[in-house]
């Protein structure tokens, strides 16, 4: 996994609530083997007008303009800031997948599902919650400034914005180290073997009929 | 010292070590594997060079992908028959315990676990897919994952997790005729909303839940996910212990009895504490339908669609009028003048053997309605489409001019070939009403098995109470 330590990204405002996994990235795409390629199917049905399938040349496609990832003022945004239950639904990973294919590497809303926010720290994706009055004021502050920008620095815990007020943010210790240092967690858990080992001899002792 | 919560106890069991900063290490009993979740769990694996570390505790089935009509072709997407010849493969690479789209054990992976008797009170159940909450329903800890958690499990037999709150949702009294699990559950997630049990796992309890099989609870513990709640519960009692013995994978002889007394004592302390505890009157259930694009968008089938010029709150109503927008909806539409397109009867929350019957007892002797294009039954699994079949239930429902398919996850994502076309309403017992869910442009309603019956044969959503009984 690619460390994230620091962010200084566009910021895309996605006004909604309940963004489900499905409209993040809808089923067909589900049907690759693979973890990449998924950035151009990211918010499908309200990004393009026409029906998708996998395999489609996507520059042929139709382009809903009036969906914001094809204003051009926010190409090339790292920062997505959305609304409450951010990622409900469905566990599928490829949700986080094409986020981060699409170049997205924070998320910031006033809540997460639960699923949709342990997957986005395996890959590298910091979803960040700030209180819903917070989160109103930045999007104000977006649709009124082109060119909004901000600075995400995981260490410190803050979101600066452009006027340099520093807003602070909630990560827990484990998430916050496996990510600053891009860690594989399995072989963390790995380093714990014999633990492992010995919880099963225990639980083999109480509970036989689950080592069959 | 106050008591422990069921949730607490599963937890305490399963804890190999935590860290400083609450952090477990939670060790996983029973691993369920589908094809869409898992190849690029098995490929991390292979590329890391690790090996599962024990594959008796893991049982893989293909669903969201096959086909429901001529199986024996095979699957005619040439992406989808790649997923599932990728699980194949993965299956015999790894070692894994695996049923096969041409075993009569195949079905829903949410289905098949507690029908083989592989879910047993007291585990901690994991599979890459949300809707795994269903097995709770045996006062077990269980919980959807992404693939990267997926991948660990694979590797460790554990996963790194956080203990989450306690919920009780409490549904007190009885339900009236005519309302069944599904009522209930669509009644708790129009009471705490989508994100109400987000952080929780929720336990269910109360006279109401008590009354139910165990098919009935795994229908409530299904959609704790669609209230925000990773996992749902309910604690082990004598229903359960009936529902599990001579299941293929459950213990026998001395371990069954070794096995009962340990399982009965997962269930909530008397004087168990919870951070929240939600109160829903069970006579006050009416047969629910959902009208918008969230599960939480529910209402009785004796109302009408809500009017957001009333919701008092300016996000909320501009939601509103998006969902409406979508569905096609008029505020204020009494919903038994809604007229559907489709019906589907299936998914892991409704396609168990009780929910065929159900919905077959309202269809028996009646006609699917002309206004409906499509009533199709998708069974939970192989098994269940069999037990049906011995029952003569797809008699009743071919005759009435239902399509009887094979097991699957089907229409319930459209993942497979079965799906609404753009603005097609549908009547659906599936758990899901999302933009697009069974189709892009399609306008699902989530209804109960009874329900959806009821609408097939009177081309609208209709209150099933009122439907006298069947001729004959
Ligand atoms: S039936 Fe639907 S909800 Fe259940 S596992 Fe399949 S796709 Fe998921």
């Amino acid at each position: 996994m690619k460390p994230l330590t620091t962010v200084d990204g566009l910021v895309v405002p996605l006004d909604r609530s309940n963004v489900d996994t499905d409209a993040i990235i809808p089923k067909q795409y589900l049907k690759s083997v693979k973890r990449t390629g998924f950035g151009p199917n990211l918010f499908d049905d309200w990004r393009y007008l026409d029906p998708g399938e996998p395999g489609m040349d996507h520059s042929k496609r139709r382009i809903n303009p009036d969906f914001v990832l094809n204003d051009p003022h926010y190409w090339g945004a790292e920062i997505l800031l959305a609304r409450k239950n951010f990622g409900c639904g469905s566990s599928r990973e490829h949700a986080v997948w094409a986020l981060t294919d699409y170049g997205i590497r924070v998320v910031i809303a006033p809540s997460f599902a639960d699923i949709f926010f342990s997957n986005s720290f395996k890959n590298g994706l910091l979803p960040i919650v700030l209180d819903e009055a917070v989160v109103d004021r930045l999007f104000a502050e977006v649709s009124a400034t082109p060119g909004y920008r901000l600075n995400v620095d995981l260490a410190a815990q803050t979101v600066t914005t452009p006027s340099g007020e520093a807003i602070p943010f909630e990560v827990g210790e484990f998430h916050k180290h496996c990510l600053l240092n891009g860690l594989d967690d399995i072989a963390l858990t790995l380093e714990h073997a014999d633990d492992i080992r010995a919880y099963e001899q225990r639980r083999r002792a109480e509970a036989p009929w689950l080592f069959r | 010292m106050t008591g422990k919560t069921l949730y607490d106890k599963l937890w305490d069991a399963h804890v190999v070590r935590t860290e400083a900063d609450g952090t477990a290490l939670l060790y996983i009993d029973r691993h369920l594997v589908h094809e869409v979740t898992s190849p690029q769990a098995f490929e991390g694996l292979r590329l890391a060079g690790r090996r599962p570390w024990r594959t008796d505790t893991v049982l893989a089935v293909p669903d969201h992908n096959v086909p429901t009509t001529h199986r024996d072709q095979g699957i005619s997407d040439p992406v989808s028959r790649v997923q599932v010849e990728t699980l194949d493969a993965n299956v015999h690479e790894f070692g894994i315990t695996f049923f096969p789209m041409t075993d009569v054990r195949q079905g829903i992976v949410h289905v098949i676990g507690p029908e083989q008797g592989a879910t047993l009170p007291g585990m901690t159940v994991v599979c890459g897919d949300s809707h795994t909450s269903t097995h709770g329903a045996f006062g077990a800890l269980a919980f959807g994952i992404g693939t990267s958690e997926v991948e660990h499990v694979l590797a460790t037999q554990c996963l790194l997790q956080k203990k989450m709150k306690n919920m009780l949702v409490s549904v007190d009294g009885q339900v009236g005729p005519g309302v069944t699990a599904k009522d209930i559950v669509l009644a708790i997630i129009g009471e705490i909303g989508t994100a109400g049990g987000t952080g929780y796992a929720i336990e269910f309890g109360g006279d109401a839940i008590r009354a139910l099989s165990v098919e009935g609870r795994m229908t409530v513990c299904n959609m704790a996910i669609e209230a925000g709640a990773r996992a749902g519960m309910v604690a082990v009692d004598d229903t359960t212990i009936s529902y599990v013995k001579g299941r293929a994978y459950a213990p026998t002889d001395e371990l069954w009895d070794k096995a009962v007394a340990a399982w009965r004592e997962f269930k909530s302390d008397p004087d168990a504490a919870f951070d929240r505890v939600v109160h829903i009157d069970a006579a006050g259930i009416a047969p629910q339908v959902s009208w918008g694009t969230s599960p939480e968008m529910v209402v009785p089938v004796t109302g009408r669609v809500p009017d957001p010029d009333e919701a008092g709150d300016p996000v909320k109503a501009s939601g509103m009028k998006r969902a409406l927008e979508y569905m096609g909806l008029e505020a204020n539409t009494p919903v038994n003048q809604i007229a559907i397109d489709k019906v589907f009867i299936g998914s892991c929350t409704n396609s168990r053997i009780e929910d065929l019957r159900a919905a077959a007892d309202v269809v028996r002797g009646r006609r699917v309605a002309d206004n409906v294009k499509l009533a199709m039954v998708v069974p939970g699994s192989g098994l269940v489409k069999r037990q049906a079949e011995e029952e003569g239930l797809d008699k009743v429902f071919l005759e009435a001019g239902f399509e009887w398919r094979e097991p699957g996850c089907s229409m319930c994502l459209a993942m497979n070939a079965d799906r609404l076309e753009s603005g097609e309403r549908c009547a659906s017992t599936s758990n899901r009403n999302f933009e697009g869910r069974q189709g892009q442009g399609g306008r699902t309603h989530l209804v109960s098995p009874a329900m959806a019956a009821a609408a097939a044969v009177t081309g609208h959503f209709t209150d099933v109470r009122d439907l006298t009984p069947p001729p004959g």
